[in-house]
């Protein structure tokens, strides 16, 4: 496993066709749903890993494996990037049930690793629910939710009202929201109310089902089985409404684009008629693996690059 | 000499000597050598696993069993540690934090057995868990019932053991942790409020209680090298004091709310290079918790010349106990009334850092006080930065440190003889220590154990005070681990913030750029970004120079993963493998280098990572470096080490010499 999200992360060409390989050919393998994807988002400080940890704890008992994907923001001065600094799961060193791997954003647009996309291939293949946290800074929110069927939003007690959220922009793509730290009492209790009325006043602006907001204490443990029935209530109406393909389509749009953006440039993707026409291939091509796309977009962007000089 | 005209002299601050190692009989000589040579207070330093609530014989442990102090696991040991030594006259400091409501517990059922009445008892526990999760690193559970935990000693204390200093907030692990002088002074104000205002709001102390409360209250303070800076700080934090137990905890009488505080000072500071140097420095740290009478330290513990190079000898610690004894006895410091009253220069300065240092507090009790301001991680941050800038300065030579980065020109020591300049714990300590565990646990009435460790639990569930129910299972033969044990059952075990993630990062010098110019040139042939792991491995929780090379190795463009203390060397071994990194780091300070940097790399290899190279950074003798390089780790980093970028520039060589291709 370490191995191959090491080789998903090689820039060199001739790893990188290898990692592609292999990236397509656990796609293809894949079974239909599938490891639960999930993400985990949040201000600095709001308790993502100590509830990560509490999920971890709770999940494992019942037989279920874990995987995360831990990414922390990169330096824009130096390119450096402090990872960790979460509590890593106790149980975890010597349980093999339990997978944590840290990541840095890079300097990429949005804040998400391409790794990350990778990464969540490669472990979907070996464990029972991925999850994928990062620091919400209110952009990351959407790029999280291509990644994932999934999306928590960690909301620190007495973070602010309706107006706000709202302005923040974060109501827009969390499936779940969790106001952490209930044991803070009144706070809490006020927040997951703001929370709540925001999502009913419809700001959202789309026809999905309403988000829940639970009140957790990630410390005594309270409410997580709670959240993981609300995770797990959120999927499995995805499936029931046959909504988790296309909400798996889009995320590969977004990721390829991302993709293709970042190695080609906006020149680059106007080669092959811009971003519409681009995403329409992809569409028309929903039946081969991403990555196989991805290869063969690029051989083609390449090649046009050429012409053109 | 005294003169005839000015023969009446202040008594002395006491004289102690932080002490403790191998074993409890070892450590017991050694207290009464030190008595004899006119030591006037005892300091106890136990060993790690003691201060974090093991037993010897845990898996976590091994390899720290007797090296940082005296290993204490039940009462047999207790007894062995002050045989022969009447505890009525003894003052006795004992340095635990976290577990200090059991140390106590063992110390009292100590006195209960040799006759003493636990109301004669004098001394100090240390008792400030605020700073164990800022920098010292000996926390077991989680900032609220630690609160708790500190309280019930403070509350028990006042009425059964009234000449104890229940706890004695310590700025001392602020400043080795970067504090400047006023965060030193705000954030163990801010401590100390914490701990009353909780004393304050318990149902069980009457109102009438507080003025003796607050009147027992201690500090313990660092002292640097800028020692007029010192005076001032001292006296600064002295009328502060002053002010808040009038103020806040309405205090009438002027003797509850003197500032009462004990002193080790600086000994991060002390250099590896040509260490006879620290004789100085220890001098001149001396006075600034001396001179000045009205703020004078109540007690003094010096370190010893060579404590940057491993653990000192008796000979070491005796040349420190003179400095105190000449300071006191042979000048004529003790004669005179307060030096600086009066003095513009130091009233300006004090007043500087009064204002400054109230103006912190504020921010830190507008947050909700110490234990937010350690869940925020808002205290953490702000010391990380000022460590991060004082390692630069010094980097940069803005701060002059004499033989260290001037001045490095010298002859060579005639004090340091070979190997032989610092103590060898003696190997064997460990494996009798838990003999004579598995002895006392064969001989004790389990049923009596049981029972008394099941009070303990149900006293503490209906919230009751932890005292007298741990009194009873110290009595009874309950161990270290077993009584931490019902705690963290009931508590849960925290892991603090490490703080190092959201400081600030920093382009730094031109060589910082060059080294950060190679970081990202290996980017290539690694095909992905040099990825380093920074590990802490064993129960060493001294966690600042971890975090400084987190901090660096970030700013020279590297991805770091970090994750704080207290880590068995199988986590660290399997999380350099999961994360996938070219070369893990492994820092540690309590001496116990040997067997914890063998056991990462042999279980590195078990997970087929054999050639992953391994660096290490500690006070490590040249001996023991000798034979961690030959173990197969590649390079061995010492305080004279002390230019981070160097260190640096150093691992991107390592890395490059083991990846194929470069």
């Amino acid at each position: 496993m370490p191995e191959a999200l090491n080789l998903a992360d090689d820039r060199r060409a001739d790893r990188r066709r290898e990692a592609l390989e292999l990236l397509e050919a656990l796609e293809r393998r894949s079974p239909f749903p599938g490891a639960a994807r999930i993400g985990l988002t949040g201000a600095p400080g709001a308790g993502k890993s100590t509830l990560l940890d509490a999920l971890v704890r709770e999940l494992r008992p019942k037989g279920e494996t874990v995987a995360i994907v831990a990414v922390d923001p990169s330096s824009r001065t130096t390119g450096g990037a402090l990872l960790g600094d979460r509590i890593r799961v106790r149980s975890g060193a010597s349980d093999p049930g339990v997978f944590i791997r840290s990541m840095a954003a890079r300097d990429q647009l949005g804040g998400l690793a391409e790794s990350a996309w990778s990464a969540v291939i490669i472990l979907a293949a070996a464990f029972d629910r991925v999850f994928v946290e990062t620091v919400g800074v209110g952009q990351s929110e959407s790029d999280v939710a291509a990644l994932v069927d999934t999306l928590i939003y960690v909301a620190t007690p007495e973070t602010g009202d309706a107006l706000q959220f709202m302005k923040a922009g974060i109501l827009e793509y969390p499936d779940v929201f969790v106001v952490n730290k209930a044991d803070l009492g009144a706070g809490a209790t006020r927040t997951a109310g703001e929370l709540r009325r925001s999502i009913s006043l419809g700001s959202r602006g789309d026809s999905r089902a309403e988000a829940a907001v639970i009140l957790t204490s990630a410390r005594d443990g309270e409410g997580i089985g709670e959240l993981i029935s609300a995770i797990d209530a959120h999927r499995r109406r995805l499936i029931d409404d046959d909504a988790l393909p296309e909400r798996r389509l889009r995320g590969r749009e977004i990721q390829l684009l991302g993709a293709l953006e970042r190695r080609y440039g906006g020149f680059g993707i106007e080669q092959l008629g811009g971003r519409r026409a681009l995403r329409e291939r992809v569409r028309e091509h929903d039946s081969i693996s991403a990555f196989a796309l991805l290869a063969r977009l690029g051989v083609e962007i390449e090649e046009a690059l050429r012409k053109g000089h | 000499m005294a003169t005839p005209e000015n023969a009446r002299r202040d008594r002395p601050w006491v004289f102690r000597t932080y002490s403790g190692h191998s074993s409890a009989r070892a450590s017991n000589a050694l207290y009464q050598t030190n008595l004899s040579k006119g030591q006037t207070g005892l300091s106890v330093a136990f060993d790690l696993p003691t201060q974090t609530g093991y037993d010897s014989d845990h898996p976590l442990a091994r390899g720290e069993v007797g090296k940082v102090g005296v290993p204490i696991s039940h009462l047999d040991d207790m007894l062995a540690l002050f045989d022969k030594l009447p505890l009525e006259k003894m003052n006795t400091s004992m340095t635990i934090n976290a577990n200090a409501a059991w140390l106590l517990a063992l110390y009292v059922a100590t006195a209960e057995r040799t006759g003493a009445k636990p109301k004669k008892l004098k001394g100090t526990t240390q008792n400030d868990i605020v700073k164990e999760y800022l920098s010292r690193g000996t926390y077991i559970f989680p900032p609220a019932p630690s609160l708790k935990l500190i309280s019930d000693i403070v509350s028990y204390t006042v009425d059964e053991i009234p000449m104890w200093n229940p706890t004695n907030i310590c700025s001392y692990h602020l400043q080795e942790a970067g504090a400047t002088p006023v965060q030193e002074i705000a954030y163990a104000l801010a401590t100390a409020i914490s701990v009353l205002d909780s004393v304050r709001d318990r149902e069980d102390v009457p109102e009438n209680a507080i003025p003796r409360i607050v009147g027992r209250i201690s500090f313990f303070l660092n002292s640097g090298i800028r020692f007029v800076e010192e005076v001032c700080k001292v006296r600064a934090m002295a009328e502060i004091w002053d002010e808040i137990t009038l103020e806040r905890y309405a205090v009438q009488d002027a003797n509850m709310r003197r500032f009462r505080y004990g002193v080790q000072v600086n000994s991060l500071g002390l250099t590896e290079a040509q260490p006879e140097n620290n004789a100085i420095r220890i001098v001149l740290e001396t006075l600034g918790v001396t001179l000045s009478k009205r703020a004078r330290c109540r007690a003094l513990q010096l370190p010893a010349w060579n404590e940057a190079l491993g653990l000192p000898r008796p000979w070491d610690q005796q040349w420190s106990l003179r400095i105190q004894q000449i300071l006191a006895f042979e000048s004529d410091l003790l004669e005179y009334d307060d030096l600086f009253d009066g003095s513009r220069v130091v009233e300006d300065k004090t007043r500087d850092l009064k204002q400054a240092a109230r103006r912190e507090l504020d921010v830190v009790l507008e947050m909700g006080g110490a234990v937010a301001a350690i869940e925020s991680a808002y205290m953490k941050q702000r010391l990380v930065e000022s460590q991060t800038a004082r390692s630069r300065a010094i980097e940069n030579a803005d701060i002059t440190v004499v033989g260290v980065n001037a001045y490095t020109n010298a002859e060579p020591s005639p004090l340091l003889d070979g190997g032989q300049s610092t103590l060898k714990v003696d190997e064997s300590a460990e494996r009798e220590q838990i003999e004579r565990l598995v002895e006392f646990r064969s001989k004790r009435n389990r049923a009596d154990v049981e029972s008394a460790l099941k009070n303990l639990e149900d006293v503490l569930r209906n919230g009751g005070n932890v005292m007298p129910a741990s009194i009873r299972a110290a009595r009874a033969g309950a161990t270290t681990g077993e009584w931490a044990d019902v705690l963290r059952g009931l508590y849960g075990e925290y892991r603090a913030p490490t703080g190092v993630v959201a400081t600030e990062g920093s382009g730094g010098s031109q060589a910082t750029a060059n080294t950060r110019d190679r970081v990202h040139r290996l980017a290539d042939t690694l095909g992905r970004p040099l990825k380093i792991l920074v590990g802490k491995p064993g129960l060493d929780g001294h966690s600042n120079g971890a975090e400084q090379i987190a901090v660096k190795a970030r700013d020279v463009g590297m991805e770091v993963v970090y994750d704080g203390i207290r880590l068995a060397p199988s986590e660290i071994a399997a999380s350099a493998r999961d994360e996938g990194v070219h070369l893990v780091g492994l820092s540690i300070l309590s001496g116990s280098h040997c067997v914890l940097v063998i056991d990462v790399l042999d279980m590195l290899r078990d997970l087929g990572l054999g050639d992953l190279p391994v660096v290490v950074g500690g006070i490590i003798p040249e001996e023991d470096a000798d034979k961690l390089r030959k173990a197969g780790v590649r390079r061995v980093y010492t305080p004279k080490d002390f230019d981070l970028t160097r260190i640096m520039s150093d691992i991107v060589g390592v890395v490059e010499e083991s990846s194929p291709g470069t």
